[in-house]
């Protein structure tokens, strides 16, 4: 029987295409001051303090060494770093919190992606070094060959795709923080040239520069810091092999397993578990993503998704994964939704994924 | 009140300058499948692997744990990855051991590796520093005035570190996994070897290799089994009684590099969960991140070994040699095998082994508590664990 945690405090930066002079510290420093003062609570309050961010974005090794500053580690801290987007960081924390011994932990992630050249290029250095990142395939193409094999497969139409894209940045006009606010109609976006085929650019996320921060609380301390916490029922995260041609693109065995461990299906046939939830924000860069997910996770035409707009509206690396449940947590401590479902990915088509199952109450 | 967890399992490679007979995958699968064995388990046994390593920019792979996943028999558990500097190989352990003390699993296999041959890790260690002329190469460039702050502080003479320098060389010779096995080693060798940056001559430095560390940790029920089975062969679980983290900054006004209060808090935390007061009394053994020769004193009075401005009479006494008052290094230490995101996972593995008995020829005779400690950034990270033999 895990302890129970809940998320009570969110924030995020505007998400933006170039954050022009912002180093890391400045990236950071707002969302971290955000959630402390939205607690009350002090730097020297909080019990463990861990970060999500990767080096090639910045383009300098121990980019997180100088992202601590924001946090004033002083007196120190007991603090560690993922190289992950934050919703890794946020499982650390929340283990970390199963110890029964602190009652906080301050999570935050940050992701510059505009000093690179090209972002679709620079990710292919995250394909295996020895036969496939020699031949450059880029971010963009290997999505491709992912809507490719979910088209074959039958499981949705150019069309579909188009219409969630539609949706998620017209969602995303309500969201301050969302770069792409507003889209053309679905049937005027499929009159555009493809970018990549079966990819056109409204299938695509933007590149993002942004920065998010969350604070976790167990138990007492929870319901004292917040009045409705959104408490973590389940989390968990699977990772599937690498190689793309070992692996049925069209579908996501982790992400059926990860919400499987993080109970967020309801009782019912195995064969076709459907997530008992209210609403659910995934992380789906590319617009055929959210369908190939929204089939692992059994969610139905009638639970919205991504009300925020999703990363096809702001895709902030190493952020957007946390910002989908910073997101979910604000519908549920707003009393919008009594049960949700977060959901972060990493690395290509969708290789590794987390399902966080998180009740407002 | 956390778990009961335990060390079962230890592997490490053959480490070298350059592993060109391996792939990452494969040097990484050397040490994990040597921790498999250690703990008498199969891949099928593990629940969760936790990754760790320096910059990715070592090797020029992106989030390498992606590309890894099968390797480390990944594929449909939760898998994570660790960096947090120098310190990251400590952490990384500190990270799996948290998966079982919080009793979301009850076996994890952390592994932590870097192949720097791929690359120029000492140009990835030579980060600008703010407000600092951009002179810095590599991280001796950086440590180096610490040192000379030390022994300005202490009055130590300056032969100490070239002392620290042969002993671990020598005891090196006792590993037949260390990168350097140097026969030859005197002290009138590294009095002679060339001056990188004054006072830290080349042999009184780390060298640059490839390797990996692996280490199965398990839940009590575990560890009990494991250790009644005959593949434990007599080895006994090496118990967790302290582990703990501790960050600062890198630069303030004020900030004492030389022994910084991350170390101190660190190394307390851990003494009050183990219940030690007297640590050169109480631990049989120590294996600290030593990668220039003068942080052996420099961590022996941070870590309580002696006080302030007298750790070189502990060193210039062979104390600290593999036989002394209180072996340090009994492996090598950093100074004779640094890949450098396994070096503090090799620290915390050399602990383990120590308490499990399973040191071989650099077996302390009847270790039963045991320190790993690792370090990383400008002085700023500390991870450490105690280990003993018997269950908490």
């Amino acid at each position: 029987m895990s302890r129970d945690v809940a998320v009570v405090a969110f924030a995020q930066t505007p998400m933006v295409r170039r954050s022009e002079d912002a180093n890391e510290v400045e990236l950071v420093m707002p969302v971290v001051n955000e959630v402390l003062e939205a607690t009350g609570l002090t730097i020297s309050d909080i019990g463990f303090t861990v970060s999500g961010s990767t080096d090639y974005l910045m383009g300098v090794p121990f980019s997180f060494v100088g992202a601590l500053d924001a946090v004033g580690a002083w007196p120190p801290i007991e603090e560690s770093h993922v190289e992950m987007d934050g919703a890794w960081a946020l499982y650390e924390a929340w283990v970390r919190l199963q110890l029964g011994d602190i009652d906080t932990a301050l999570v935050y992630c940050f992701g510059k992606s505009s000093p690179s050249a090209s972002l679709a290029e620079l990710l292919s250095l995250q394909l295996d070094p020895y036969v496939m990142a020699p031949l450059w395939p880029d971010a963009l193409s290997v999505a491709a060959l992912q809507a490719r094999a979910g088209l074959d497969a039958g499981l949705y139409t150019e069309a579909d795709m188009a219409a969630v894209a539609a949706r998620s940045r017209t969602s995303a006009a309500s969201n301050g923080s969302a770069q792409l606010r507003g889209s053309a109609p679905a049937d005027v976006l499929l009159e555009e040239p493809y970018l990549v085929a079966p990819l056109r650019r409204h299938d695509c996320p933007p590149v993002t520069d942004g920065s998010a921060a969350v604070i976790l609380a167990a138990a007492d301390t929870a319901r004292r810091l917040a009045s409705r916490p959104a408490w973590i029922r389940g989390i968990d995260h699977r990772i599937e092999t690498h190689s793309l041609g070992a692996r049925d693109l069209s579908s996501s065995p982790s992400t059926v397993a990860a919400a499987r461990h993080a109970g967020a299906f309801g009782p019912g046939p195995g064969d076709a578990p459907r997530a008992d939830v209210d609403l659910a924000e995934v992380h789906a860069p590319f617009s055929h993503q959210e369908l190939i997910l929204r089939g692992a996770l059994g969610l139905g035409e009638e639970v919205p998704v991504n009300l925020s707009g999703g990363a096809l509206a702001a895709n902030a690396l190493m952020v957007a994964g946390l910002v989908r449940i910073g997101e979910t947590a604000r519908r549920l401590w707003s009393g919008e939704a009594n049960r949700a479902l977060a959901h972060a990915t990493s690395g290509p088509c969708l290789q590794q994924n987390l399902v966080c199952v998180m009740e407002g109450e | 009140m956390a778990n009961a967890c335990a060390v079962v399992g230890v592997g490490q490679t053959r480490h070298a300058a350059r592993r060109d007979d391996v792939s990452i995958a494969g040097l990484v699968r050397e040490a994990a499948e040597r921790a498999l064995e250690d703990a008498g388990m199969e891949w099928a046994d593990i629940d969760a692997v936790v990754l760790g390593k320096a910059p990715d920019f070592f090797e020029g792979v992106m989030m390498p744990e992606l590309y890894l996943a099968p390797a480390l028999g990944g594929v449909g558990k939760p898998m994570i990855r660790v960096h947090t500097a120098g310190s990251v190989g400590g952490s990384t352990a500190l990270v799996a051991a948290n998966l079982v003390r919080g009793g979301v699993h009850s076996r994890v296999l952390t592994v932590a590796f870097e192949k720097q041959s791929d690359a120029d890790a000492m140009w990835a260690l030579s980060s600008p520093q703010p407000f600092s002329p951009p002179l810095l190469a590599g991280a001796g460039g950086y440590f180096a005035p610490l040192i000379r702050a030390y022994m300005r502080r202490s009055g130590a003479p300056s032969h100490i570190g070239m002392l620290v320098a042969v002993k671990d060389r020598q005891q090196a010779l006792l590993n037949p996994y260390a990168h350097l096995h140097m026969e030859d080693i005197s002290l009138e060798m590294v009095e002679q070897s060339p001056m990188l940056w004054d006072p830290i001559r080349y042999l009184e430095t780390c060298p640059s290799s490839d390797g990996a560390c692996a280490m199965v940790l398990a839940d009590a029920p575990t560890a009990r089994s494991v250790a009644a089975s005959s593949a434990a062969q007599g080895r006994s679980p090496a118990w967790i009684h302290g582990a703990a983290m501790r960050s600062e900054p890198t630069m303030f006004s004020g900030r004492d590099q030389v022994d910084p209060r991350a170390s101190r808090d660190c190394v307390a935390d851990v003494y009050r969960q183990a219940g030690i007061s007297d640590p050169i009394d109480e631990i049989d053994c120590a294996e600290v991140y030593v990668p220039f020769s003068w942080f052996e004193p420099m961590w022996l009075e941070s870590l309580g070994f002696s006080p302030t401005g007298e750790g070189w009479k502990l060193t210039e006494s062979g104390d600290t040699k593999l036989g002394g008052r209180i072996p340090w290094n009994m492996s090598g230490g950093v100074l004779s095998s640094n890949p450098i995101g396994a070096s503090g996972m090799l620290r915390f593995g050399e602990a383990a082994l120590q308490v499990r008995r399973a040191a071989g020829e650099h077996q302390v005779d009847g270790a039963r508590c045991a320190l790993g400690h690792a370090y990383g950034g400008g002085s700023q990270f500390f991870s450490m664990w105690i280990l003993r033999d018997t269950e908490p």
